[in-house]
């Protein structure tokens, strides 16, 4: 009980300052996934059917998916990096009797938040553009999957601003991380029909997990159910490691 | 009837090659303001942070307020606050809700919270501005509101690492009385800082810490005396000064009559820490 309240805590401070920036906060994580949706959805995709649906079908819970990661990741990370590495008032949570634990919850949640609220206004503009794909009887396990998603990135972001010793180290996992996993998670093509070598390596990658999941939820197409597991399983080995790395940051 | 709260046994830091800081053995007294007086570089923070369990030492042990820093941190951290030099505060929180994270972290519930904060707001002299950002206030309001954030749980010792680095000799002043008055209140303060004056104005016994070892260990007074309560300082032709110590001011006299024509300035004044740490590590003394 004492360890969840102490999680509170540490989320109810960056939630303090979320409030502050919200509508800034939410413009910006906004933009990206509706350049993506305007520039491959409508520009590109619009007279493409792809696997008996239109390519906007298609595509809208793919960039949901990539909007979950990057808000999230960004969400937890972005701000913790910044306070561990350049303000140093990370000390201050490390200094007070409160489990790491905690501490790694706590700051999760606020990227968590962050995703939610962002991929959720993309929902909103999604349902917009393409209504019948949220028509699908598995909405709620799309909502259940996006919000695992949501954890599994934003443990990502506070275990990478953990171990990073720079701000340009944030940029390079940004770049040579994040960036491809956008783009090749079968978030804009399926991946069926790749090679097997290939195929297998996107598998590795969380997004690709989260992307087959919420496609197959708001088309209401037989569900990976493997995938999501295997998300479970990718947060829990980020947990585990944001652990790690704070108690070894921690005396 | 001297209580110890900190006790060090050659406490050793090496950071790759470099000792940080080596063999430092000091006792610090319940009530007393413990100056820990050292250029840049020298290890004073190296050794706050040891302390105050952020940092462990690579030989030697330390006791903080009974408990051993590598073994019990959890016991330390509750009996000390910490002011650190930089500004450890979230910039984008009020003075109000940095103080009201730092409560909940102690498990403080919302009425002792309220409490509190008031309290302390009133005590530091921030009730007026408690709805600002920290990043809207100036850099000695920012100071009152870290020390008002590191005495949240009521600490009896108090670390502050250079309270007033690069604050107006004004401010300066106003943090200066916040600390004895804290003192005086019974909070055991041990503080580091690279101005000679303010470990003169401050504090009851200073500690002279150069090249990672402490070199020097009494109170100002004592200090002085040692070297010499009055210092003639000579000025030559070509610019350069020297130094040299005397018991009393009729010696110093003596000495000065003593002197060539050709010296061009005389000044005959009273010793100061500087001139302790000068003479003691026989950096920028002349002739």
């Amino acid at each position: 009980m004492k360890a969840l309240i102490d999680a509170y805590t540490v989320f109810w401070a960056d939630l303090r300052v979320l409030r502050r920036h919200l509508v800034r906060t939410i413009a910006t994580s906004l933009i990206n996934p509706l350049l993506y949706l305007l520039a491959f959805g409508y520009g590109l995709g619009r007279g493409i059917s792809f696997e008996g649906y239109s390519y906007l079908d298609f595509v809208v819970p793919g960039i949901i998916a990539l909007t979950a990661m990057t808000s999230s990741f960004n969400g937890s990370g972005s701000k913790l990096h910044v306070d561990r590495l350049f303000y140093k008032c990370f000390d201050e949570y490390l200094m007070a009797p409160v489990n790491i634990s905690s501490i790694v919850i706590g700051k999760t949640l606020i990227g968590v938040v962050r995703g939610i609220i962002s991929s959720a206004a993309l929902l909103f503009t999604g349902l917009m553009i393409s209504p019948k794909i949220f028509a699908s009887p598995m909405l709620p396990l799309f909502v259940l999957v996006l919000i695992i998603s949501c954890f599994v990135f934003a443990l990502l972001g506070v275990l990478v601003a953990l171990l990073v010793k720079s701000h340009q180290d944030m940029n390079t996992f940004s770049t040579l991380v994040l960036l491809p996993m956008t783009f090749l998670s079968g978030t804009f093509f399926s991946l069926e029909g790749l090679p097997e070598t290939l195929k297998t390596a996107l598998y590795l990658l969380p997004l690709t997990h989260s992307s087959q999941c919420l496609r197959a939820a708001a088309l209401n197409q037989p569900f990976p159910l493997e995938s999501l597991l295997a998300l479970i399983g990718f947060g829990a080995l980020l947990f585990s490691g944001s652990v790690l790395a704070l108690k070894k940051a921690s005396v | 009837m001297l209580d110890e709260v900190i006790i060090t046994e050659g406490l050793s830091k090496k950071y790759g090659d470099l000792w940080a800081i080596k063999n430092l053995s000091l006792k610090v007294f319940s009530g007393e303001i413990f100056g820990f007086l050292g250029p840049n570089g020298a290890g004073k923070t190296t050794t706050i942070r040891i302390l105050t369990t952020l940092t462990k030492p690579t030989f030697g042990r330390a006791w903080v307020g009974g408990f051993d820093v590598s073994e019990k941190p959890e016991k330390v951290r509750e009996v000390i606050g910490v002011m650190q030099q930089h500004l450890s505060l979230d910039r984008d929180l009020t003075v109000r809700e940095n103080m009201e994270l730092r409560a909940r972290l102690h498990h403080f519930d919302a009425s002792e919270r309220k409490k509190r904060i008031a309290e302390l707001l009133e005590y530091v002299g921030l009730t007026e501005h408690a709805d600002r950002t920290i990043d809207e206030l100036s850099g000695g309001l920012q100071r009152r509101t870290m020390i008002a954030c590191s005495l949240i749980h009521k600490p009896k010792l108090l670390f502050l690492d250079e309270p007033t680095v690069g604050l107006d000799a004004h401010t300066r002043r106003r943090m200066w009385d916040l600390i004895r008055r804290l003192n005086t209140d019974g909070v055991t303060v041990f503080l580091t800082t690279h101005y000679i004056e303010e470990a003169e104005a401050l504090c009851h016994r200073v500690g002279i810490i150069h090249e990672g070892q402490l070199i020097a260990l009494d109170n100002p007074f004592e200090l002085r005396q040692k070297i010499g309560l009055f210092t003639v300082v000579t000025i030559r032709e070509n610019g350069n000064a020297s130094y040299k110590y005397f018991p009393d001011k009729m010696v110093a006299t003596q000495y000065v009559q003593s002197l060539p024509s050709t010296v061009k300035t005389i000044v005959v004044r009273e010793s100061n820490l500087e001139d302790v740490f000068l003479e003691l590590t026989g950096r920028g003394v002349g002739d």
